[in-house]
């Protein structure tokens, strides 16, 4: 038994399962907060579509799967490329439009386009949930000796950790990440050096989005594959990214699987408040350190 | 940066003959109205237009974006509708007490929310708004997925049954009136200029000796009131409150109705309204999905013309001149 003094006592394996079950969820958490930053970074937009695009990207590997047969390791690739695509069409015929403008606006903007993606679906799929099984080979228990952990979600939490750290170090430690890096800071000199930063501009957001589509098809095999999948989760990753501050991206990955296992360990103690207890914190953040726990001072 | 268009430019004459003009226009319209259209259709539209005002006072006029004002909306309906039903407090009572509780909300939204600027205001007021939706979800007075329904409308100060909807129309009417007053007058007051200067340079306002933070936080409690205000007397149009008022679409509406009428225009609000709950109206018959309605029109909007229908027609009257 597992207890907090004059709370509650609990059995170790539901404290386990639950913080297992924190760390997934944190896992998704991080890899779309990721995505935010990485745009928020370059673009200065606050892409509210990130949560239809992973919705997109359920649906890809879904779609692929009955249609046409493609397994899940084919949907992993195939899905964010497009979802990448998608994302190239929209930041060309629309959203490079917001660049110069108040960032409300490409907020306001990705909103709308929410809308319309998510009111499509609903439209042609319902609201309810498509099954997407998990392969063959990730399908059965994982023995950890402490507790049961199913082999895919083992598999989740491996592959977005891994994913996040390619994604930092792809920015910081390589090349392209300096490119971009310095297009942050400045972009009319990174132009005048002779790099296409309006080029950049576009790869960065598919880059993002394609970030989206790939923790869709994660998803997939673990939630439904639902046309609402999507807006309720990028909610509460905005709530992350505001309590983590969208100045570094490891800040964003951390905070991430933070407030993912918070919200696992509040499930066990006092399941009422678990649908709240990021916003809860996210507020604190804000009384405690206005920038968030990594943000710097604007 | 901010996102209102100026209206200055049309001379004080002008202006002063074309808002008396269309002030009694407005005025015999509101007035034969219910004779010819259904009357509760008419006060949806006031209450969302007061809705849409309330939330423009914000963005219009201090430059905040914010993307959870069906907290307050919502909240105070869930609000009057207990005050009314289970209280079995006089509607004016009931309503009263819902703009309260907006503002108190208002307050504490606000305080966490101005700490930070721009985009993140934007964030955290929708966070927080997310964060009151499952409050409400989960609290037993709110009665869940039901709602809170058959709220008595009661009679006006004693005398009017609004049961009639013809005489709660013109109840309506008057309170929805009353809260345009209140908008106006604060936007044309002195604190109303201050609120302008620091939409437009918050850094000069902060030098200039005024605490910025503390006239956006009133700002943002006076905003979430009217909305209160709007939400309470919708609720007893419709003797229902219900998780739809405090869902982030209806955040996403109002935006909006203020976005399509003309942000920082006193009249564009209540245009966009009236648009957007009567596209609503009808098309609910309709197989087509609302939702993509809507979610075109913002992308029209934001591409198009950002001004909304009220600062074209402002911009398209300066040419002219």
């Amino acid at each position: 038994m597992f207890c907090i003094p004059f709370v509650k006592c609990i059995p170790l394996m539901a404290l386990y399962s639950q913080l297992a079950l924190g760390l997934i969820n944190g896992s998704f958490y991080a890899l779309l907060s990721l995505g935010l930053a990485v745009i928020f970074g370059m673009l200065r937009v606050i892409n509210f579509a990130h949560g239809a695009l992973y919705m997109l990207g359920a649906f890809v590997s879904w779609w692929l799967s009955i249609t046409l047969g493609v397994p899940y390791w084919g949907a992993l690739v195939l899905a964010p490329l497009a979802v990448g695509l998608v994302a190239i069409l929209l930041e060309k015929s629309m959203l490079h439009r917001m660049y110069r403008l108040d960032p409300l606006y490409g907020l306001l903007l990705t909103f709308g386009l929410t809308q319309v993606i998510e009111g499509m679906f609903r439209y042609f799929y319902g609201a309810s949930g498509q099954p997407y099984p998990a392969p063959d080979a990730l399908q059965g228990p994982l023995l950890l000796g402490f507790m049961v952990l199913p082999i895919y979600r083992a598999w989740v939490v491996v592959v977005s950790v891994i994913t996040c750290l390619g994604t930092w170090l792809l920015i910081e430690r390589t090349k392209i990440g300096a490119y971009l890096r310095a297009a942050t800071e400045n972009p009319t000199l990174v132009q005048a050096f002779g790099i296409n930063v309006p080029l950049m501009m576009t790869l960065t957001y598919a880059f993002g989005a394609a970030l989206a589509g790939f923790a869709g098809v994660l998803a997939a095999p673990i939630y439904q594959v639902s046309p609402l999948m999507g807006t309720n989760l990028i909610i509460i990753v905005f709530a992350v990214v505001v309590a983590g501050g969208m100045g570094s991206i490891l800040g964003a990955i951390i905070t991430g699987y933070i407030l993912g296992l918070l919200e696992g360990l509040t499930k066990v103690f006092y399941p009422e408040a678990s649908n709240i207890v990021i916003f809860v914190v996210m507020a604190i953040v804000l009384l405690l350190r206005p920038a968030g726990l990594f943000g710097r001072a604007a | 940066m901010s996102l209102a268009t100026s209206t200055a430019g049309v001379t004080n004459g002008t202006r002063a003959r074309l808002n008396l003009t269309v002030a009694v226009v407005l005025a015999v319209a509101a007035l034969v109205a219910p004779f010819m259209v259904y009357p509760v259709f008419l006060m949806n539209v006031l209450c969302f237009a007061l809705f849409a005002s309330a939330f423009n006072l914000l963005i219009g006029y201090v430059g905040l974006l914010s993307f959870g004002h069906a907290t307050f909306f919502g909240g105070a309906a869930y609000v009057t509708a207990h005050a009314a039903k289970v209280w079995g407090l006089p509607t004016e009572l009931a309503i009263l007490i819902g703009v309260v509780a907006a503002a108190v909300l208002g307050l504490v939204v606000g305080f966490l929310a101005i700490r930070r600027q721009g985009i993140y205001f934007s964030m955290i007021t929708l966070a927080l708004s997310q964060m009151f939706y499952f409050i409400c979800l989960q609290a037993p007075f709110t009665h869940g997925e039901d709602g809170i329904q058959g709220v008595p409308r009661g009679k006006f100060l004693g005398l009017v049954n609004l049961d009639d909807n013809f005489s709660l129309y013109f109840v309506v009417l008057a309170i929805v009136v009353a809260g345009h007053f209140i908008i106006w007058r604060i936007v044309h007051s002195p604190f109303g200029n201050i609120l302008k200067a620091i939409r437009d340079n918050e850094p000069r306002a902060i030098s200039l000796g005024y605490n910025a933070d503390s006239y956006k936080l009133r700002a943002f409690v006076l905003s979430s009131a009217l909305a209160g205000l709007a939400g309470g007397t919708n609720a007893i149009v419709f003797q229902l409150a219900t998780l739809t008022g405090v869902e982030w679409q209806s955040s996403g509406e109002v935006i909006l109705m203020t976005l399509l009428g003309g942000i920082g225009t006193l009249a564009g609000p209540p245009i966009g309204a009236a648009i957007t709950v009567g596209l609503q109206t009808y098309l609910a018959a309709l197989d087509f999905p609302v939702t993509v309605l809507i979610g075109l029109i913002f992308v029209v909007c934001v591409l198009l013309f950002r001004r909304g229908i009220a600062g074209e027609v402002a911009a398209f009257m300066r040419k002219r001149r």
